[in-house]
């Protein structure tokens, strides 16, 4: 665990960093939502549009040529940055909330019946809750919930209980990999080990793992994994579904339109191959491209380097609140899972989370306040919300030691 | 110490009135009634209104949220108290003006100004637009509850109404 040794460098590359919000420096402290985006990939849309704009997948001209090269080669980056078998395994989405969704709507109206059970967790986002309620209650089919303990924990002896019990029934498990609300790194190879076991196929919820640890799909064999670009550096609009090749195969198209067909009649249409059978319509051909430069700006920092020195500023402000005999006594971290990435959610005596939310943003602190699409999670501790400050590698122990200074402020407002 | 540009917003009657908010309490025969519920902050509560002909006889709240919210709720109980509809009605537009335009172009006059008298400590929330339903929460609720035609408005009798999704879209 140690401070990024360019972090100087990095932070230049951040134009947004400039930024003075209300007299005051910007202090971003909320990662977990979205990051900011280096000059690289700002740069990359830029060029695209003043040199590269075409509609790809079909002209046979200059421009359309290259932008459909550019396009294709980030499904091929993509495919090496997480370790899939294919480059015809990576669909692009508009995030990880349309790639549950599509999950849910093609392999789930597939292989889902009524008497059929859905297995999620406790810790997860509403992205991955409202696909599946939505699925049930088209096709009758029940939502399984596996609690997770005071530490934010999962129960995995609950886990373990519920496939065996119900193996025959339950069609898929959708399992957030790391928790945007409470930080912990599930045990997903394990879980997914005992789920194949059983036959029962896993999707993972990336969205909150690919940014912040080394992600290998087929190491960890899961049979889809979805995660979204901008909280990784890159744009918005833009995620990545993979899945299994057997699976895409299998699975009947998402939406209908153009380029997702190889011929079309009135009488019938015929499919084109996978990924593209998922991808109808002109897709957001920039935020891909751009989502290269993103990945590979991650690549020359160095993923581990990355997470390394977001843990460090995590350990720094834990050892900071633990040192503080003020804060000691109001700060109240939910979720302490042992296994964590750099996310520090907490709730600071019985001040709402948007009041302190609110005065930390007049400092220039931006945090997060509320429940973080993760209600039950909230309900499970039986708070409003929490206040979340979560690292990136542009982050420093300056900024630390700021926020410590404004929960100061925020507990003398509210003295 | 606190730093002097903290406390425009949060001012201490605010903290004071979150903190101890008037008028938390049910009434138990109210003429009108409404529940308001903020999703955002998770903010929920009650009023209760007993009108004497067109005046406010009483007025009160329950409920849980953010410290502008509760505030609001508690300053306007104690704002409303003996006013008539009509007044509460035209309040709540100043109110509604104080708390969604920035100072410098606001249109309240000064004569709207010292009408609202205590409630002016809210006018810091027009800069965090992302507060606006925290600070107009109350008012709305009341707004509900005095245009529900007289009818007590609860949950128990099926027909709660509800403040959220209301515009504050200036």
């Amino acid at each position: 665990m140690s401070i990024h040794p360019n972090i100087k460098k990095i932070r230049a590359d951040f134009p947004i960093l400039e930024t003075s919000v209300r007299g005051k420096p910007l202090i971003y402290l909320d990662n977990a939502a979205t990051t900011q985006k280096p000059r690289q990939v700002i740069e990359r849309i830029q060029k695209y549009y003043q040199e590269e704009n075409a509609n790809i997948h079909r002209g046979v001209h200059y421009l359309s040529e290259r932008a459909t090269i550019a396009y294709e080669n980030t499904r091929k980056k993509v495919q090496k940055f997480i370790g899939a078998e294919s480059p015809k395994e990576i669909v692009f989405t508009r995030g990880t909330t349309e790639g549950i969704n599509l999950v849910a709507q093609t392999f789930g109206r597939l292989r889902v019946k009524a008497g059929d059970q859905i297995l999620i967790s406790e810790m997860e986002h509403h992205s991955n809750i409202v696909p599946w309620q939505l699925l049930c209650e088209q096709v009758g089919a029940t939502l399984n919930v596996i609690p997770f303990d005071f530490k934010g924990e999962l129960m995995e002896a609950e886990f373990d209980r519920q496939i065996e019990r119900y193996a025959e029934n339950i069609k898929l498990i959708a399992l957030t990999h790391v928790s945007n609300a409470l930080g912990t790194i599930n045990p997903v190879e394990r879980l997914i080990q005992k789920a194949h076991a059983e036959e029962i196929p896993v999707l993972l919820d990336g969205a909150q793992a690919v940014p912040h640890l080394p992600v290998d799909v087929k190491k960890l064999d899961c049979d889809f994994y979805v995660f979204s670009a901008h909280k990784i550096y890159g744009p918005t609009g833009v995620g990545v579904l993979y899945a299994k090749k057997q699976w895409l195969e299998e699975m009947p198209p998402y939406q209908g339109g153009g380029d997702m067909i190889s011929s079309v009649t009135f009488k019938k249409t015929t499919y084109n191959e996978v990924p593209y059978k998922f991808e109808a319509g002109t897709p957001n051909i920039e935020g891909v491209i751009a989502l290269e430069a993103a990945l590979d700006y991650v690549s020359s920092l160095g993923l581990e380097k990355i997470a390394a020195h977001e843990m460090a500023l995590l350990k720094q402000l834990e050892q900071a609140v633990q040192a503080d005999a003020k804060l000691k006594e109001f700060v109240r971290p939910v979720g302490t899972a042992k296994e964590k990435a750099a996310v520090y959610s907490f709730t600071l005596g019985d001040i709402h989370p948007h009041d302190a939310g609110t005065i930390l943003d007049r400092m220039g602190i931006a945090v997060r306040g509320g429940h973080h699409c993760a209600q039950p999670v909230m309900d499970h501790f039986g708070i409003p919300g929490t206040l979340r400050a979560s690292f990136a590698v542009y982050n420093t122990p300056e900024e630390v030691n700021a926020l410590v200074t404004g929960l100061h402020q925020v507990l003398e407002v509210f003295k | 110490m606190i730093q002097d540009d903290l406390k425009d917003l949060y001012q201490e009657m605010i903290v004071d009135h979150s903190r101890h908010p008037r008028n938390c309490r049910k009434i138990e025969h109210p003429t009108c009634a409404a529940a308001g519920n903020n999703p955002l902050c998770g903010d929920q509560l009650t009023l209760y209104v007993q009108l004497e002909g067109d005046r406010i006889r009483d007025l009160s709240f329950e409920g849980k949220g953010c410290a502008i919210s509760m505030a609001s709720a508690s300053m306007m109980t104690e704002y409303l108290k003996n006013r008539t509809k009509q007044e509460a009605l035209n309040h709540f537009e100043k109110f509604h003006q104080l708390v969604t335009e920035d100072g410098s172009a606001s249109t309240l006059s000064d004569s709207d100004l010292e009408l609202l008298g205590k409630l002016r400590v809210f006018s810091g929330v027009s800069e965090f637009p992302s507060r606006v339903k925290c600070a107009s929460l109350a008012w709305h609720t009341l707004v509900n509850a005095l245009r529900g035609n007289g009818e007590i408005a609860t949950t128990e009798s099926g027909t709660e109404v509800v403040a959220s999704g209301q515009g504050d879209h200036s």
